[in-house]
């Protein structure tokens, strides 16, 4: 996959397009939304491709009768569409038939966090990871660039069971390219060293990555962690990236305590001996119809570089005043 | 092969689903026994192909049983036919039972998960499309209720089933007319089920959901036509069916029936 810029849905579909040139048990549904690289599937494989238009219910619901006959089933939609409109086909037809039923379903929701940035809340989604989190056999993807997204597909046709890739609508820049991230790991680490890792998932590694280069000016040195894996990654070599760490940040661009990244570190953490104490950074507050740029409405909601910058010079302080004050600093 | 009289043997499924229910007074008894003909007819009229030994058997046919918790009657049926044994009627709703209020797919001969209604004709549709492209001869039958049909996921999965030809579809509406507040008619009424379905692009009939061997007459031309339009099937029926305090009561779904009354009703034993 080139680290040319590219849509993270039109490298996954590419995939897509060439898996079932492969494999005619890939099926494609989707509610009624496209990308140029799908209409080379609907072109070139009309017999294993179905639009059940704008109803998502029927969606999940068609999908799993798909995959519980055999069939490899990507179902696409926008992200808030494809995860809360059809919760209860989610739980009943995927989560619960799959622990009966064998199936591999993949739901691929485009529009994570802002992506659909002048679209408003009702196209925004920061509520997914909480509620697809709530569902204790569901794997979760959310990658940060193209090349990871791409690279998910093997995961995604290789392994059975039922998951969702929340994918940015945005072109972002690749991180990936001159080196395949680790999809069984299921993280990557792009810096070390330092006091504080960051721990990022999406598009907010970008940011992650904005913040450590600013406070590297500032001769700072922090770690950097791109999570894409939220459910399947390594939990004793994640715990093992982070356990040299006097700080651990998440950074999601989702609500902030309710249940997404968050809870996942604090769970991740909970009853284990030696790791730090955590910041948590995400969408602050409540609903908003601001309009504006991206990074404009992710500052208005704590989570744009300039916030997390300061958030994190903050929790800096404190760590640093601790190992002073507990005389464990160096 | 001779089918067995089925009258008989829908008279034997109400006797065993009120001995269930007497056992297990948590499952729901009036919305189980309105569709005692209609799982009779398809289990023993020769309708769905099975195989009780292969419950998965790729040959067979699928039939999905979307009111799952109105269908209480079909343990009997299944212990009967040999998907399980007889010996776990005995156990339905206890600890280590596969047997609960609501059916879900641990029982053998369950296709889906159940009884969260406005599941089955979505999945059906799936199940229907699968086979198509499979080319598969097998059938998808799915069992729903009227009140069930107010769960919009339906009608976008009627909509979807005659768009896509899904004449290998066949659904079942068990109309007995009440769901859990009373008359599905005053709650949100159906009209004419038939002439909304048939709006839809489906094949249509109605038929005396308790005249068992009309029910089966009905369930084989349905299942024979193949000219690209689903089918669907009106089973009027009664819930409660054959328990007078339950017959035609506004809220029979919730009601249990007193121990002495199914005794009453059961007569001595034979």
């Amino acid at each position: 996959m080139s680290a040319k810029p590219l849509a993270m849905r039109d490298a996954f579909l590419e995939r897509v397009w060439g898996g079932m040139g492969e494999d005619e048990s890939i099926f494609f549904t989707c509610a009624d939304f496209g990308s140029p690289v799908l209409d080379k599937i609907r072109e070139h494989y009309p017999d294993r491709f179905v639009n059940v238009g704008i109803a998502e219910q029927n969606l999940i619901n068609v999908s799993a009768g798909l995959a519980i006959e055999g069939y490899k089933v990507f179902a696409y939609a926008i992200a808030p569409f494809i995860t809360m409109r059809c919760y209860e086909q989610i739980r009943v037809s995927l989560a619960l038939l799959s622990v009966v039923r064998p199936m591999n379903v993949n739901l691929v929701g485009v529009g994570a966090g802002y992506s659909y940035v002048v679209s408003g809340p009702t196209h925004q989604c920061y509520e997914d990871l909480t509620i697809m989190r709530a569902l204790p056999n569901f794997s979760i993807y959310s990658p940060a660039d193209h090349i990871t997204a791409a690279a998910l597909f093997d995961e995604c046709l290789g392994r059975n069971g039922p998951k969702y890739l929340r994918l940015d609508a945005q072109v972002l820049p690749a991180l990936y390219g001159d080196r395949t991230p680790d999809v069984r790991r299921g993280f990557e680490g792009h810096r070390g060293g330092g006091e504080i890792c960051l721990l990022a998932t999406g598009f907010m590694v970008h940011t992650a990555l904005q913040v450590a280069e600013r406070l590297a000016k500032a001769g700072i040195t922090v770690g950097v962690v791109d999570l894409f894996d939220i459910t399947g990654f390594d939990e004793a070599a994640l715990l093992t990236a982070l356990r040299p760490y006097r700080g651990i940040v998440t950074m999601e661009e989702g609500f902030r305590g309710r249940g997404g990244l968050d809870a996942m570190m604090f769970n991740l953490a909970a009853n284990r001996e030696g790791l730090a104490p955590i910041l948590n950074i995400g969408v602050e507050g409540a609903y908003s119809f601001e309009l504006g740029t991206r990074a404009e409405l992710h500052e208005q909601v704590g989570i744009g570089t300039n916030a997390v910058f300061n958030s994190v010079s903050r929790f800096l302080d404190r760590v640093s005043n601790k190992i002073h004050k507990t005389g464990q600093g160096s | 092969m001779e089918s067995p009289n089925l009258t008989e043997k829908a008279r034997w499924v109400w006797r065993e689903t009120l001995r269930v229910n007497r056992r297990a007074p948590e499952t729901r008894v009036a919305s189980s026994l309105s569709p005692v003909e209609i799982f009779v007819a398809l289990y023993y009229g020769g309708v769905v192909r099975f195989d009780a030994k292969d419950p998965r058997a790729e040959w067979r046919d699928r039939c999905i049983i979307s009111k799952g918790h109105g269908s209480i009657c079909m343990y009997p049926i299944l212990a009967d036919l040999g998907f399980f044994p007889m010996a776990e009627l005995e156990r339905v709703c206890e600890a280590g039972s596969f047997l609960g209020g609501i059916p879900d797919p641990v029982i053998p001969g369950y296709e889906t998960v159940n009884g969260s209604l406005g599941h089955g004709l979505g999945v059906g549709s799936g199940v229907a499309l699968a086979l198509k492209r499979k080319k598969s001869e097998c059938s998808v039958f799915v069992v729903a209720g009227d009140g069930e049909l107010h769960e919009g996921a339906n009608w976008e999965a009627i909509m979807f089933a005659s768009h896509h030809r899904l004449d290998n579809l066949n659904l079942i509406v068990d109309d007995n007319r009440i769901s859990m507040l009373g008359r599905t008619e005053n709650i949100v009424s159906h009209g004419s089920l038939a002439a909304r379905l048939a709006a839809f692009g489906w094949h249509c009939d109605e038929v005396d959901g308790h005249d068992v061997e009309a029910v089966r007459a009905a369930l084989l031309r349905l299942k024979s036509l193949a000219d690209g339009k689903p089918k669907a099937l009106i089973a009027r029926t009664v819930k409660g069916r054959g328990v007078p305090t339950l017959e035609n009561a506004d809220l029979c779904h919730v009601m249990t029936v007193k121990p002495e009354i199914i005794d009453s009703l059961l007569g001595p034993l034979p």
